[in-house]
């Protein structure tokens, strides 16, 4: 059966949740390989839970050469991989970093690469979502290996045993591949909550929430629905919640379960950053902002009295 | 807006091209050029692949730093801040470098009535693709690395249910979750 390369993405050796998605999508192609790439030792852990969701084969690369540099180092390794396996396709997560990899990889290895997709059909045909999710085109890539990158939440993981043989790769990274240094990282506060990306409910703050107080109740619905908590670019601008939490054109775009809108007018930038939502709620007090004209189900009322409700209601319910 | 001169590529023979001939072709037209550091934007509008810098660094060979929020150039070092999705990394390299930037780099500022009679009289050179050395048979739709294969416009989502809050708002929301199994 042919091969399908799935690039592990992981915070610290854990991997995310859409790596599953990626290997349940891989299923549907071949026979899933994950390669794992990051700092020494970090692989450790991560093997079995690669196995659960069908990897047969985990390639693993471990040097502080590919954690301290800017993406090259993980390019150069995943085209040798394509080199040696002829790989039917390779799948990336449609991360910053997942499409910087991708890009590179296509250049390297001379291949067509659809990136940001929102579903891939057994055949390799991958659906991007376009002009704000106005529009969704399907293609294929048509020369050299078929590399894609898949935004996550766009298919439920389904676990399905896999071997999860663990090959080494010998990590030599070029000087070529070094021009970009990583100097620092820098973590900014967050809480226990879920990755924005990866969470199943997102609930979102916007112009409407007034200042970084009024956050607090946002993180209050969120925390009681399990969920990551989501802001306009209108709040991040302002300062009352951190820009790692943008969602829309230019910040992240998110495909959660279930949408929450607290005072967020809806501007077709922010549009373009939660449109595939599966289910959208929008909470404010204009009954004319255009975040109604997506919402499953709107409420035109007061966020500061309707969302605390809603967090004694659902807790309540809960209980 | 302040540039000094300005290149456009333009050329019948681009039509269609995808992402991987465009990069092609830019990096053709950056081999005629000098430069210490060149400058993308982080996405386009309308496909936002937000892969152009990432592939003309490495058709180049030049040190890629993209998704900058900040920069700052100290001689011949470029340093930015790269929004992650825990904080931000610092990420630096030496020039000639490219570099992709996010909105938040900046307010651009309004032309002065000045700055524009000035541009007037800015250079601007157009490039046909054999200007370039861009060949032909490897951009355009013809040979582009993708097909399209349909294209649909989104069904519009179903309108949904809008109510107004009677002192009951909470609950009503807290009833639409319940009816979608999400508590």
């Amino acid at each position: 059966m042919a091969e399908v390369l799935v690039l592990v993405d992981h915070i610290d050796g854990t991997p995310k949740k859409v790596t599953y998605e990626l290997l349940t999508k891989a299923r549907e192609l071949g026979e899933p390989s994950a390669v794992f790439l990051g700092a020494p030792g970090q692989s450790g852990t991560a093997i079995e839970s690669l196995g659960k969701y069908g990897a047969e084969k985990v390639y693993v690369g471990e040097s502080d050469e590919i954690a301290g540099f800017l993406t090259a180092p993980k390019a150069e390794i995943i085209a040798t991989l394509i080199e040696q396996k002829s790989p039917v396709a390779v799948l990336f997560p449609s991360s910053a970093e997942g499409k910087e990899v991708a890009a590179r990889v296509a250049v390297r290895t001379g291949s067509g690469l659809l990136a940001d997709a929102v579903d891939l059909d057994a055949d390799g045909t991958a659906t991007q979502s376009v002009f704000g999710g106005a529009v969704e085109v399907r293609s294929k890539v048509t020369v050299g290996t078929n590399l894609v990158t898949i935004r996550p939440n766009s298919t439920p993981p389904v676990e399905q045993a896999g071997a999860a043989a663990v090959e080494q790769l010998t990590v030599e990274v070029s000087d070529a591949a070094k021009g970009a240094k990583i100097v620092e990282s820098v973590v900014e506060a967050k809480g226990g909550r879920p990755d924005l990306g990866d969470a199943a409910i997102v609930v979102s703050g916007g112009r409407g929430v007034g200042d970084a107080d009024g956050f607090r109740i946002i993180e209050e619905l969120a925390d009681t629905l399990g969920a990551a908590v989501g802001a306009s670019r209108a709040a991040t601008d302002a300062g009352w919640y951190p820009h790692q939490n943008q969602v829309g054109q230019t910040g992240r775009t998110v495909s959660p379960q279930l949408y929450i809108a607290a005072g967020i007018s809806g501007a077709i930038q922010h549009r373009a950053g939660m449109q595939t939502s599966k289910t959208i709620v929008a909470i404010n007090k204009d009954p004319e902002a255009p975040i109604f004209e997506l919402a499953d189900f709107g409420l035109v009322g007061d966020l500061f009295t309707v969302v605390p409700a809603l967090t004694g209601e659902i807790t309540k319910r809960k209980a | 807006m302040g540039a000094d001169k300005a290149v456009h590529l333009s050329d019948e023979a681009l039509h269609g091209s995808c992402a991987m001939q465009t990069s092609y072709a830019l990096s053709k037209v950056l081999g005629t050029l000098e430069y210490d550091l060149v400058i993308c934007g982080s996405e386009s509008t309308d496909a936002r692949l937000s892969i152009m810098a990432p592939l003309i660094a490495e058709r180049l060979g030049l040190p890629q730093l993209s998704g900058a929020r900040k920069v700052t150039v100290d001689g011949g070092t470029v340093r930015i801040e790269r929004q992650t999705e825990s904080g931000y990394d610092v990420i630096e390299a030496s020039t000639p470098a490219i570099i992709s930037v996010v909105e938040k780099i900046n307010e651009p500022r309004y032309p002065s009535f000045k700055g524009i009679m000035a541009a007037k009289k800015k250079p601007l050179t157009s490039l046909t693709v054999a200007d370039a050395g861009i060949e032909a048979d490897k951009v355009g739709l013809a040979h582009a690395t993708s097909a399209v294969d349909s294209f649909s416009t989104r069904p519009p989502r179903q309108a949904g249910q809008i109510v107004k809050d009677e002192g009951d708002g909470g609950s009503k929301v807290a009833d639409f979750l319940a009816s979608q199994k999400f508590i």
